[in-house]
């Protein structure tokens, strides 16, 4: 190898690292050593004046398993997960197959499926205070017209989770569906001229054709929403606080309770790393859709 | 037959799109009149902008505007900055290491900032950028998304450009900044709208390291001022969040295809 390749070979080296170097400090500061402080801090017991931390293993996390609320959380974000993924998916499909076909106003519709993307989820929920609120709230104007009694849907346990899930779904639907119009878009013409030959319903052409077309969009917005599932509380900030009696109470807003109202950290870090085996889990789904979709092009 | 279905499509869409920017509607009808007339959703009541004028008045609205205006602009940045500079390494530099750094960085895109913010609090109180806009912004400055989007726009950047202004006698840095970057300027622009939105949105953390109007973004902001605790009524409650979704909102419904086209850059990767 001739001195010149070497010193070359060098400099890039050098580069490479100086100019990785501002982004590898921000990194660590803040996403590898928190994970690993995380971590860490959730094997040592919550100090206090008297008692300081110590090495408690793996107790902070039986504590969990062992406290009714984060049950109920559990199993909160499990009902939060399983409907706002499916539903939103299905309506987001829906709406870009109105969408991309042709229908008046058109360009009006598309814009207000999307428009909710662009507003905060703060003031998503600010919107929506208005049609929750007992007496005054326009569901309840609405119900009122026919006869129905007022309900407190963030107020009794049995609405409130799913007054956030409308919500949520609300949000998220028009996201997605730039997705999917997207990849409708990419669906040559022939195909559906080719159905209308051979005589196939439309119903037939969408089940058989589009559906499993769509499918690697499908997978990829699947993946977003269950992260959004997770990451998606911010408006319960505003209508429930997690209530009542924790029934819409989502994990990360209880480790944000835990970490910041109630001062337990150690819990708050030990709930934080089974979210993110529940992400590495999703990630390692999403590894494996992206090798995928590399063997189809 | 044909057109009574594409009548049904029509319909179905419409009425969809009017449930979907309904809440939109009433909070802007509940903003321009008052609160027994929207209520009462009297249709013939007057129209007024005394919301708009209480709600200004009953919160620091404008440092609020400002701050977030700030807040985005230095993520953008400090995103801009870092992200130009390890995407460019990450495409087009051979040096030992870099295959592991880069799924070191790939890890980073499922570990969601929002799940760490107790460490990250720590964090930044260590730092001593607690309440300040610049402890807000940091976590978010070395975005691993960032990295492999400017990563992939280089990477299309043909070779025979790096050679001939090379040969030129561009230095590296010369040669990223006069062929590189402006060859990305699609992806720029995606990236740009992308993190302006989500940063102009952002609540959790923001709530978790401001503590006073002084750095306070608007979204901050709007909560406290809606909280239930401050009593104010729904009219005036919807009159703050037009106000504060105003500027973002009006920039979509003009650059409504530069936004969509972003978000899905940014998506599709």
């Amino acid at each position: 190898m001739s001195a010149h390749a070497n010193l070359e070979r060098r400099r890039q080296a050098i580069y490479g690292w100086l100019l990785l170097s501002p982004a590898a400090v921000l990194l660590t500061l803040f996403a590898f050593y928190p994970s690993i402080a995380t971590l860490w801090s959730s094997l040592f017991s919550r100090g206090t004046r008297r008692k300081p931390s110590e090495f408690v293993g793996t107790e902070n996390y039986a504590d969990l398993f062992a406290d009714p609320t984060f049950w109920i959380v559990v199993k909160n974000n499990l009902l939060y997960a399983g409907i706002t993924i499916p539903v939103s998916i299905f309506i987001a499909l829906s709406m870009a197959l109105w969408a991309n076909s042709k229908i008046s106003a058109r360009g009006f519709v598309r814009t207000a499926y999307f428009t909710p993307t662009v507003l905060p989820m703060i003031a998503a929920a600010n919107l929506w205070l208005f049609f929750y609120t007992p007496g005054l709230g326009v569901l309840d104007q609405i119900g009122s017209l026919f006869g129905l009694p007022s309900v407190n849907w963030l107020g009794q346990p049995e609405t409130a989770l799913w007054a956030i899930i409308i919500v949520t779904i609300w949000k998220e639907a028009g996201f997605f569906m730039i997705f999917y119009l997207a990849a409708l878009q990419t669906i040559p013409a022939d195909l559906k001229e080719a159905a209308d030959i051979e005589g196939a319903s439309r119903w037939t052409y969408t089940r058989r054709i589009v559906l499993p077309l769509l499918m690697p969009t499908t997978l990829f917005i699947a993946v977003n929403a269950m992260i959004n599932s997770v990451k998606l509380i911010d408006h319960l900030f505003i209508l429930t606080k997690g209530g009542p009696s924790d029934a819409s109470k989502l994990i990360l807003y209880y480790i944000y309770e835990m970490a910041f109202a109630f001062f337990d950290a150690p819990s708050a870090a030990a709930m934080t790393i089974m979210v993110i085996a529940v992400l590495g889990v999703v990630a390692a789904v999403q590894f494996l859709y992206l090798d995928k979709r590399t063997h189809y092009q | 037959m044909k057109s009574l279905t594409k009548f049904m499509d029509s319909f179905g869409a419409i009425l969809l799109a009017i449930i979907w920017i309904s809440p939109l509607l009433f909070a802007f009808w509940a903003a321009t009149h008052s609160t027994s007339d929207a209520v009462n959703l009297n249709l013939f009541s007057p129209w007024t902008l005394e919301n708009f004028r209480v709600a200004w008045a009953g919160a620091p609205w404008l440092k609020y505007f400002i701050n977030t205006f700030l807040l985005v602009t230095v993520i953008l940045i400090g995103q801009f900055f870092l992200t130009t500079l390890a995407g460019f390494a990450f495409a087009q530099l051979r040096f030992p290491g870099k295959d592991f750094v880069f799924i070191l960085v790939l890890m980073q895109l499922f570990i969601l900032p929002e799940v760490l913010i107790v460490e990250n609090y720590a964090m930044i109180s260590r730092l001593g950028l607690f309440d300040t806009i610049l402890g807000v912004g940091m976590p978010y400055m070395a975005s691993a998304f960032g990295i492999f989007l400017m990563r992939q726009a280089f990477k299309g950047v043909p070779i025979d450009l790096h050679e001939a202004a090379r040969i030129e006698g561009c230095g590296l840095l010369g040669i990223l900044w006069r062929v590189y970057v402006p060859l990305a300027k699609p992806t720029y622009l995606a990236y740009a709208l992308v993190s302006v939105s989500t940063h102009w949105n952002n609540f959790l953390w923001p709530l978790i390291v401001t503590n006073s109007p002084e750095t306070r973004p608007l979204t901050v902001g709007l909560s406290i001022f809606g909280a239930p605790e401050n009593g104010v009524d729904i009219s005036i409650i919807s009159a703050a969040t037009l106000m504060s979704v105003a500027p973002l909102l009006i920039a979509f419904l003009i650059f409504q295809r530069q936004f969509v086209q972003a978000f899905l850059r940014a998506g599709i990767k």
